[in-house]
């Protein structure tokens, strides 16, 4: 130790500082995850003294009357984010087989950056353009062709009725789905990618035609990456909040299933309300909202990673 | 018969290829009808005085977004500053201590996590563990709330890049007799600047639109301020209060907002793709 000379010494102290600085920041980031969950639990606890578990079945929400429920918000953002992904799932399928198989090589960098362009979008700009410009088109001529058509059709028929009004859970949920399709689509495009050439190259020496490869080769092969995209893309939807809040109507009463109806989810309750929250019921009453939204987002996308990882260490491991 | 089979085949393929080229065309129908009317909408709108007036009263006939836009500067850079080196770094442990250690793996989860979290969330947060305690909302709350959300953007392309540099590289290094924490800073962090930059880029492009964690954090103000510790107006947040109202005018600074918003994000989004030409996830 005495012989060491002085620049063998600082070398050792810098590797010392250098490294304990780096791992406290990924401490840091570590940490900020826990912090988040009991900071929000910590809000919440009035709340939760006061509603118990009953507050995820309660569907009345009344500020005056200090009564919170989150089932109206919870139904709002599932039914959005459902709706979202119905419309997303096929789609983002659509695009990332083009992306892979079909355009031509040139074509295919330009696309694929224009459909993550839709991405970089930022959310604000999705909700008024969705509410100033797309609801009133949705509400001249989609929906009453919608409601003219779907909506005769029984059972799915009660899902299209009512006023058409632009604005509801239906169009937050087309939204949505175009605010969703760049993340599923570039999951899909990236493990559609690493399916083997050899595999799909065997097919199509066996006679088969693309979309049989697709079907029959890739989609097998990748099927737990795929599922892992749309985990994600559901973890975006559930979370998304300008869009939504726009285009949701804010309404918090549950008035049936029709898709038209207006309603609320627990990002827009939160953005809409938190800031004028006055009693404290009421502020404890969001930040358990938010709470919920975390925690389900967060299995959501746990489970999204998980699949996705497993995906990438059988690659690994079978070629 | 099998002849009939191969057009059956035959038949469902090119419709299956016609579905798709229906998707992708279906994709870029929204992508050109947004930009299409944001820009239309938007241009009409603007003016000098944009960037020279308040965000007026409802009702009056002139007025501009200058404190909104410079207020979202001052947010997008103070938060930029804040969260590029801590993320820099926690990015340079993942790729370069942690590979493999039990922290390494966790803390890589739970980012990629964060990186997917709703960005309310992080505004509630910011709110409950300060804003709540001053008693006040402030533009340090969403200096605070943004630079969280630059933090995972940049450990992940940060950790990404490094990852590129081929081990060959650090082993000469070392084999010169530098120590790790010079072979990082001079050769690996170095060799990967490039890449590190379309990071921060894509963290900028990212928090230059976000609104929900801004709400209750930086809430918004009608007038001219510098003041880190008094609310500060936001162009979203601005946005989002002129775009709900029922006047014609705010609506119309509210267009020319979304369109510089638009504007300034897609190209952050482009140049960020030309600086580092490689695919980034």
């Amino acid at each position: 130790m005495s012989q060491e000379s002085p620049s063998a010494l600082r070398h050792r102290v810098g590797d010392l500082v250098f490294f304990n600085l780096t791992r406290f920041f990924a401490v840091v980031t570590l940490l900020l995850l826990a912090g988040i969950i009991v900071s929000l639990i910590h809000g919440a606890l009035p709340a939760i003294d006061k509603f118990g578990l009953s507050f995820l079945w309660t569907a009345e929400w009344n500020p005056p009357m200090d009564r919170f429920g989150a089932l109206i918000p919870i139904y709002g953002t599932l039914a959005t984010s459902l709706v979202a992904l119905v419309i997303a799932v096929p789609v983002s399928f659509g695009i990332a087989l083009f992306l892979t198989e079909l355009a031509p090589p040139w074509l295919r960098r330009p696309l694929g950056i224009a459909i993550e362009l839709l991405a970089g979008i930022p959310s604000i700009v999705y909700g008024m353009w969705g509410l100033l410009v797309f609801a009133p088109i949705f509400a001249e001529y989609v929906q009453p062709a919608l409601a003219s058509t779907v909506g005769k059709v029984p059972l799915l028929g009660a899902l299209f009725q009512g006023a058409p009004m632009g604005i509801g859970i239906l169009s937050a949920g087309i939204i949505l789905a175009v605010m969703t399709i760049p993340f599923i689509a570039s999951v899909m495009r990236d493990v559609f990618e690493i399916t083997p050439p050899m595999l799909k190259e065997s097919a199509y020496a066996l006679g088969s035609t693309t979309w049989e490869v697709v079907w029959n080769v890739v989609l097998p092969y990748t099927k737990i990456g795929v599922v892992g995209g749309i985990m994600l893309g559901l973890g975006r939807a559930l979370g998304e909040t300008m869009a939504v809040t726009f285009l949701i109507g804010n309404m918090n009463f549950f008035n049936g299933i029709s898709l038209f109806l207006p309603g609320n989810s627990i990002a827009s309750a939160l953005a809409n309300e938190f800031a004028e929250a006055e009693s404290e019921i009421y502020t404890a009453s969001l930040i358990e909202l938010g709470l919920i939204l975390f925690v389900i987002t967060l299995i959501v996308l746990t489970l999204s990673k998980i699949l996705l990882n497993r995906l990438s260490a059988q690659e690994g491991t079978s070629s | 018969m099998s002849s009939n089979l191969a057009r059956v085949r035959k038949i469902k393929n090119q419709l299956a290829l016609t579905v798709s080229l229906t998707a992708m065309m279906f994709g870029l129908f929204w992508l050109i009808w947004i930009l299409a009317t944001t820009i239309q909408l938007g241009v009409g709108g603007f003016s000098l005085t944009l960037f020279t007036e308040m965000t007026p009263p409802p009702g009056s006939d002139t007025g501009g977004l200058a404190n909104a836009i410079v207020g979202s500067l001052l947010l997008i850079v103070l938060a930029t500053l804040v969260g590029t080196p801590m993320g820099v770094l926690a990015g340079i442990y993942l790729a370069e201590y942690g590979r493999h250690t039990w922290l390494g793996k966790t803390t890589r989860f739970v980012n990629d996590l964060l990186l997917s979290a709703p960005s309310i969330i992080v505004g509630l947060f910011i709110y409950e563990i300060y804003v709540a305690k001053v008693g006040h909302f402030s533009a340090f709350a969403g200096v605070a709330a943004l630079a969280l959300i630059v933090i995972p953007v940049v450990i992940r392309t940060t950790e990404n890049m490094l990852q590129l540099i081929p081990d060959t590289l650090r082993e000469a290094a070392y084999a010169l007799g530098a120590p790790k924490w010079l072979v990082i800073g001079k050769i690996t962090l170095r060799a990967s600047i490039a890449g590190v930059m379309t990071g921060v880029l894509l963290a900028v492009a990212r928090i230059s639109g976000e609104t929900a964690p801004l709400l209750f954090t930086a809430l918004s103000n009608q007038f001219w301020t510098l003041d880190l510790n008094a609310p500060i107006a936001s162009l979203p947040v601005t946005i989002f209060k002129f775009a709900m109202s029922p006047f014609k005018d705010w609506q119309q600074l509210a267009w020319a907002g979304v369109f510089l918003i638009t504007l300034g994000v897609l190209s952050l989004n482009i140049l960020a793709r030309i600086l580092f030409r490689r695919r980034d996830q």
